[in-house]
């Protein structure tokens, strides 16, 4: 076994709710693994646990360590882009890139400058002067440059500009992921990152309600498009989803026998996204 | 420690306008005033002759030019001395306020602002991070403030001594009285005893700093003010013995005000058995005096609880996150 992250029973309470409920998972190297969910269903609370930000109850072991007391250790195998914008306003661009190159043992100078020249920072410039997405540009270019094992991502790219959340995922997937490299990204644009994940993992309420990889994804979820006259025998299977477009009804199914759908009408991939509705749906009702 | 050195550096890139600028605009001021007075003093004199305004006329004008007895020369190089004190005093006020609200910040100001989140993604102790904040401004900071003091007091002396020269009087042979190097020592060997004396400041302030969840100011100060009140309601009362609240008293401003440097010289000449009237030469100052507050239990205790609160301040800076 490989696993990159283990959490067993992994509960976290907060004074009048709970953020996660039991939860047990694990995470293979080589993977990228989406952590879905909806606003306040413990995405966060999940990744500051294996951060060691936070406390929590079960167990959870990340790279062979445990988070709460071997932290520092850690850090040098794991990076983190918390949020948008989480860098100093003071610091230059110069100061930041000096100040990681002295403390991190794993961080590679020429490459981050080989990244920044790709931007238009410049070395004596501040974070206060710069648009949200070159702030992340800067980060991105920082943590690209670690050789680190566990790259997890915490809505890095909320706020941005299209051009800046495709040039994001792109030189992830370009420049930095490989086999020995593992990343988790939180993110609600499902879209944009779909098609680069290898694992989904659904949350709501504390609890994981889906965790599977992409292929297996595949494989047990079906979308058909029915006509009306076959809507009642497709209902009779029963769908996780229904819903109306152009007069035919398109029904989500989950572990259901592809030739029999095949039979009810044409069949297709269901998106993430649409998977996610229907899997979330009553969430806020 | 090459993390360290670089963690104490990247305190000096957050906050240049407080450990560089602020000395150097204070002494500029300060120059500036002086300026001013010579100035003005000049205009003036020269409505109502010179000789009325500093009384030099030509008997006194000797006296500059006499060879001098021991005493007069110690007094005057201590005079000359005590300028260099003085400037370097009101820069050190200074410093006591950048200290105070530095330190209230220090632990804070990251979360308010989330950028806490990407210090927490390197591999940095919390340890070393609390530690280079103490030894930042605890120790390098204020070597810069006492050497922008002494520079300073010596501008000073300069002004005044070109200033007489343009009357014709020379006084460079007496700026030889002085003793620069002695002041500097004097200050600069006297930062490890600030560092010993502000502890308890440090302490809370960092305490305060990384616990509160929002405004560390008002924790800082309000809770010693109203734990005061209380004492002094329950003194009246008569519940409560006076030595208690009258010690008290004394860790309330040992914990607000002993970032302010300087603070021991009051506990230590009170403490001295120094005789005042021989006290020609600001010996009061000198390390070997002033080293004398280590004997001061007052002092330890004081430390002893700061280094308490700065290993709470790590705690919490290693679990409170930014919410």
């Amino acid at each position: 076994m490989n696993a990159v992250v283990t959490a067993n029973g992994l509960s976290k309470r907060y004074k009048n709710s709970v953020a996660l409920d039991g939860v047990s998972f694990q995470i293979q190297s080589g993977r990228i693994v989406g952590l879905i969910g909806p606003n306040g269903a413990g995405k966060t609370t999940a990744l500051k646990a294996i951060l060691g930000l936070t406390d929590f109850q079960g167990e959870l072991n990340v790279l062979g360590l445990d988070p709460r007391r071997q932290r520092d250790k850690l850090m040098e195998q794991v990076c983190f882009i918390a949020d948008v914008a989480v860098l100093p306003r003071w610091l230059r661009v110069r100061e930041a890139v000096d100040f990681v190159a002295n403390v991190h043992p794993r961080f590679d100078r020429a490459k981050c400058e080989a990244f920044l020249a790709r931007t238009k920072l410049t070395p004596e410039q501040r974070v206060k002067q710069m648009s949200k997405g070159m702030i992340v540009q800067l980060h991105l270019a920082l943590v690209m440059a670690i050789d680190a094992r566990l790259l997890i991502l915490d809505e890095p790219t909320l706020g941005l500009d299209i051009l800046y959340r495709k040039q994001f995922y792109q030189s992830l997937l370009e420049d930095y992921f490989d086999e020995n490299k593992t990343i988790m990204v939180t993110t609600h644009q499902v879209e944009e990152i779909e098609h680069i994940l290898t694992d989904l993992m659904f949350i709501r309420d504390g609890k994981i309600v889906l965790d599977a990889d992409m292929d297996n994804v595949g494989e047990r979820f079906i979308e058909v498009m029915v006509n009306a006259d076959q809507a009642a025998a497709a209902r009779a299977l029963k769908p996780l989803d229904e819903r109306q477009v152009f007069g035919k009804s398109i029904f989500l199914f989950d572990g259901i026998e592809r030739s029999r759908l095949e039979a009810m009408g044409e069949v297709r991939r269901p998106s993430v996204g649409d998977l996610f509705v229907a899997t979330m749906r009553s969430t806020y009702a | 420690m090459k993390t360290f050195y670089w963690l104490v550096k990247r305190e000096f890139w957050e906050h240049r306008g407080g450990f560089v600028w602020a000395p150097l605009i204070t002494s500029a001021i300060f120059l500036l005033l002086n300026l001013i007075g010579i100035v003005a003093g000049e205009t003036i004199s020269g409505h109502h002759g010179f000789s009325a305004f500093i009384n030099i006329d030509g008997n006194h004008t000797q006296l500059f030019n006499q060879p001098m007895d021991a005493e007069t020369a110690q007094r005057i190089g201590a005079g000359l001395d005590l300028a260099m004190y003085v400037a370097t005093l009101i820069i050190s006020v200074v410093f006591g306020f950048v200290a105070f609200f530095y330190f209230l910040g220090a632990l804070y100001d990251d979360r308010r602002d989330r950028s806490l989140l990407f210090w927490k993604s390197l591999p940095i102790s919390d340890t070393a991070t609390v530690l280079s904040k103490v030894v930042a401004t605890g120790v390098v900071a204020p070597v810069i403030s006492l050497v922008v003091g002494v520079a300073t007091g010596m501008v000073v002396l300069l002004m005044f001594t070109i200033t007489l020269s343009l009357h014709g009087i020379g006084v460079w042979h007496l700026l030889t009285l002085a003793h620069p190097l002695r002041v500097t020592a004097n200050l600069l060997g006297s930062i490890p005893l600030y560092l010993l004396w502000a502890l308890p400041s440090i302490g809370w302030l960092l305490l305060c700093s990384a616990w509160a969840r929002s405004k560390p100011f008002l924790w800082a100060v309000l809770l010693p003010v109203i734990v005061s009140i209380m004492v002094g309601w329950f003194r009246l009362l008569d519940l409560l013995p006076s030595a208690a609240s009258t010690a008290w008293g004394t860790a309330c401003i040992r914990m607000l005000l002993s970032v302010f440097p300087g603070g021991w010289l009051i506990e230590s000449i009170r403490s001295s058995s120094l005789n005042h009237d021989d006290d020609i030469g600001m010996s009061f100052i000198d390390l070997s005096h002033t080293y004398g507050i280590l004997a001061s239990a007052n002092l330890w205790i004081g430390a002893c609880a700061g280094i308490a609160m700065i290993a709470a301040a790590i705690w919490f800076r290693r679990w409170r996150d930014d919410t």
